[in-house]
């Protein structure tokens, strides 16, 4: 029993990936009609503003420490962060500490900026294209992107980590009756999933109870009747992938800690967010949440030993093995509307 | 009048007949010139540089290409000469490779078999490169060697860490300095056993693939004869990224070492995640919970952060070894004082490796008195040498792989910069890793010059 709570939990953190950045995908294609491929990307670069806003605040000046040799048997040369300086060394190293939910703030203008500019300088052009175009200019889009990351940041992956104070793990099994120790379930990944459903929540509170979501909505629903009645909504949509591009880079910023990020890692996610996209409905925001959280659970106990030990090969194949059976079963995919991507 | 036997059937026939033997790639056919594939017959000599520029290896790629560019200075003369003034021997003397100045050419691996063999059939047919080497992956090391040896060329591999390269793929056109699986398994295995007891459990996550099957195999076998016993073992896929549902069953599982089966960015997900699933404070059968990472390499270290501390793996060369070991490991603090100086910082393994398989065959050149592949393999084989930074070592003639010391490393607890990550805990003697040429199957076969 604690191994099938435990491994709901390792579903739960991992689904919040895939609903968060399966979310943005929905919005954008519910909304402008688009399929996107360089969605990973964009949660790859708000992996990537975490890096960058580490580095910015570890921005450093040298000290010479006569005492102490380098690799060469030089005096030591000590990077010491302007951020001491400026507020002294416990508060700047305590602000260096909390980088990652610092850039949550760095992350939301950047990844809106990026999405805006990604949608008038290119998506756009693409709207009355067949979908094979799109996916091919922004799969290229993506490659570009990653591979501007890798030259100034590196292959290697960058660690990232939690503030110190979500290091650790929490005994979850003791919480609930069962042996100390049977179900450990680290603090950072509590936080991913609690921010996963907070942020879940405001997007569909955004949509659904402020007026410019109701008429995003309405235009999801019939573009060209809002186009009639004088709205903008070409302006709406743009804002709209803003949106999406800030939802799938803020899922990058916290999954830092979880995973150290690499200039590879949006693809890692890209091919498994469109089916959970395409599991949950064509268009259906809910649907890609719900999607998001069942194929990341059922990918978790896919993992176990017991289960490989008895269908091998299970745990690389299991998100897939699904996805035909939930279509076959249900062709709009779990909450898909009759119409979507229909005609 | 003779009466011609010319007929539709038999011109199509030669015809071919003649097609196919235009088609072999020009690699593969003789040349009424040469005895030897690419006989440097100019003022220059070019090697190719087959390493990762692109793909998840980049990062190794680029030091390794840094080494292969001062391996090069120093051949041909330049710079302050590096290891070539502790190598025992002195055959080699700044004026290039048999008086022909050294020019080199570079391919990217991508890390992919099939790229790999791309770029150095291109350098082997285009610029006519006269011995290749390089890569970061054992899968590259297994195709490229093979390739080398249809060709006629000599492949000295970069960093390949499994059984197979100098095993059951062994070729006689190959050469390997670093070491192997086999190796880490025999070095770690007595260190684990002194550190955290003989009664241990363990369980093993491996990699899916070739490297992940042997490295697992070495230290099962190794610790096994330590008296530890092996839980479970489950392969992980080579893309995963999130190692969480792997690592959370592992505490509840009777074991009390992981040992992760992993390398590059697989490494370092499932070490973070170990990490934090709480593993490193853990308790299990009334003892510490221990990690064990086989292979460390500290480029790739440097994305675990913090959570490398404590954790015990092996490696085939280190920064420090010179001054933790003392004088047998001469030519270390030459190559690092060469390499720091030009660049900034402390060369890796995989740049340490290809330095020293580059001036290992421009020596065997020399000594050979020739650029053909055969007279540079039985130069090399069962060939002694000291002064390159591992201590005495064998390039064995049965298998062609390197016999030298072991080290036993540990991520540092305290680390005073972003170099030092590791501290040497233990130097294990080549008698110790030491093994039977046989054990893993497959022919050398023979030497092939080519043209």
């Amino acid at each position: 029993m604690d191994q099938i709570i435990l491994q709901i939990l390792n579903g739960l953190d991992k689904g919040s990936a895939y609903a968060l950045i399966a979310l943005g995908l929905t919005l954008i294609f519910g909304t402008l009609g688009v399929v996107n491929f360089a969605h990973g990307a964009l949660f790859m670069l708000g992996a990537f503003c975490t890096v960058t806003l580490s580095r910015i605040l570890t921005l450093s000046h040298e000290v010479i420490d006569e005492s102490r040799k380098d690799f060469l048997g030089n005096p030591l040369k000590v990077d010491v962060p302007y951020i001491y300086d400026w507020f002294g060394e416990s508060t700047g190293a305590a602000i260096i500490d909390w980088a990652v939910p610092l850039s949550i703030l760095f992350a939301i203008p950047v990844m809106i900026g990026i999405g805006v500019l990604m949608e008038r300088g290119l998506v756009k052009h693409f709207y009355n294209r067949p979908h094979a175009d799109q996916i091919l200019v922004t799969f290229g889009l993506a490659i570009v992107l990653q591979e501007i990351i890798k030259y100034y940041f590196g292959a290697n992956q960058i660690p990232a980590p939690a503030p110190e104070a979500f290091v650790g793990s929490f005994d979850f099994g003791a919480a609930v009756g069962f042996d100390a120790g049977a179900i450990i379930y680290p603090y950072w990944r509590i936080v991913y999933f609690c921010f996963a459903m907070v942020l879940i929540g405001a997007v569909f509170a955004f949509l659904q109870f402020t007026t410019f979501g109701m008429v995003v909505r309405a235009g999801m629903a019939d573009r060209e009747t809002v186009g009639l009645l004088g709205i903008n909504i070409d302006r709406r949509f743009t804002i709209m992938f803003g949106i999406a591009a800030a939802v799938a880079g803020l899922a990058g910023v916290m999954y830092t800690p979880i995973n150290s990020p690499n200039y590879h890692m949006g693809m890692d996610f890209l091919v498994i967010s469109f089916v959970v996209v395409v599991v949950g409905g064509m268009g259906s925001l809910p649907g890609a949440v719900l999607a998001g959280f069942v194929l990341g659970i059922l990918e978790s106990f896919a993992s176990m030993r017991q289960v490989i030990e008895l269908l091998p090969g299970i745990n690389q194949v299991v998100i897939y093995l699904a996805a035909i059976v939930i279509l076959l079963t249900r062709p709009r995919g779990l909450l898909g509307r009759k119409g979507v991507m229909e005609d | 009048m003779s009466k011609s036997t010319l007929s539709r059937r038999g011109v199509l026939k030669s015809g071919a007949v003649a097609g196919a033997g235009l088609a072999v790639p020009t690699i593969f056919t003789g040349s009424s010139v040469s005895a030897f594939t690419n006989d440097p017959t100019g003022s220059s000599v070019t090697l190719g540089f087959n390493v990762p520029q692109t793909g998840p290896y980049a990062d190794e790629g680029a030091d390794e290409l840094r080494a292969y560019e001062l391996a090069v200075e120093h051949l041909n003369g330049g710079g302050d000469g590096g290891m070539m003034n502790t190598f025992s021997s002195k055959a080699l003397e700044g004026a290039g490779i048999l008086g022909k100045k050294v020019e080199f050419v570079t391919g990217d691996t991508q890390t992919k078999p099939d790229a790999a063999r791309a770029s150095a059939r291109s350098m082997i047919e285009k610029d006519g490169a006269v011995m290749i080497t390089g890569g970061s992956s054992s899968g590259v090391a297994v195709a490229v060697q093979a390739l080398c040896q249809e060709a006629g060329i000599i492949f000295m591999a970069g960093l390949t860490h499994s059984n197979d390269t100098t095993g059951k793929d062994k070729k006689a056109n190959g050469f390997r300095h670093f070491f192997n699986s086999y190796m880490s398994g025999a070095a770690l295995a007595p260190i684990l056993a002194d550190r955290y007891g003989k009664d241990r459990k363990a369980y093993h996550l491996t990699a899916d693939y070739n490297w992940g099957y042997t490295t697992e195999e070495a230290v099962r076998t190794s610790t096994e004869a330590m008296g530890w016993e092996t839980v479970a073992a489950v392969k992980t896929p080579l893309a995963q990224t999130d190692f969480s549902s792997y690592v959370a069953p592992v505490l509840n599982s009777g074991a009390d070492v992981l040992v992760l089966n992993h390398y590059g960015g697989n490494m370092v997900n499932s070490l973070t995640s170990a990490v934090q699933f709480g593993l490193r404070a853990a308790e299990a059968n009334g003892k510490n919970f221990e990690i064990v990472v086989p292979l460390y390499s500290r480029l790739m270290a440097r994305g675990a952060g913090k959570n490398v501390a404590g954790i015990f793996g092996s490696t085939n060369w280190h920064w420090s070894l010179e001054n933790v070991g003392g004088a047998k490991y001469a030519g270390t603090n030459a190559f690092v004082q060469s390499f720091g100086q030009k660049y900034g910082f402390p060369p890796s393994q995989a740049a340490h490796t290809v330095y020293c398989q580059t001036l290992l065959y421009a020596d065997a050149v020399q000594r050979a008195g020739s650029f053909n592949p055969c007279a540079v393999a039985e130069a090399l084989e069962g060939y002694e040498f000291d002064g390159l930074g591992n201590g005495p070592t064998l390039y064995r003639a049965e298998d062609h792989q390197c016999f030298k010391d072991v080290l036993v490393v540990k991520g540092k607890e305290n680390p005073e910069n972003e170099f030092d990550l590791l501290e040497i805990v233990d130097v294990t003697p080549v008698e110790q890793v030491s093994y039977d040429a046989s054990i893993f199957g497959g022919e050398l076969g023979s030497c092939n010059p080519g043209a």
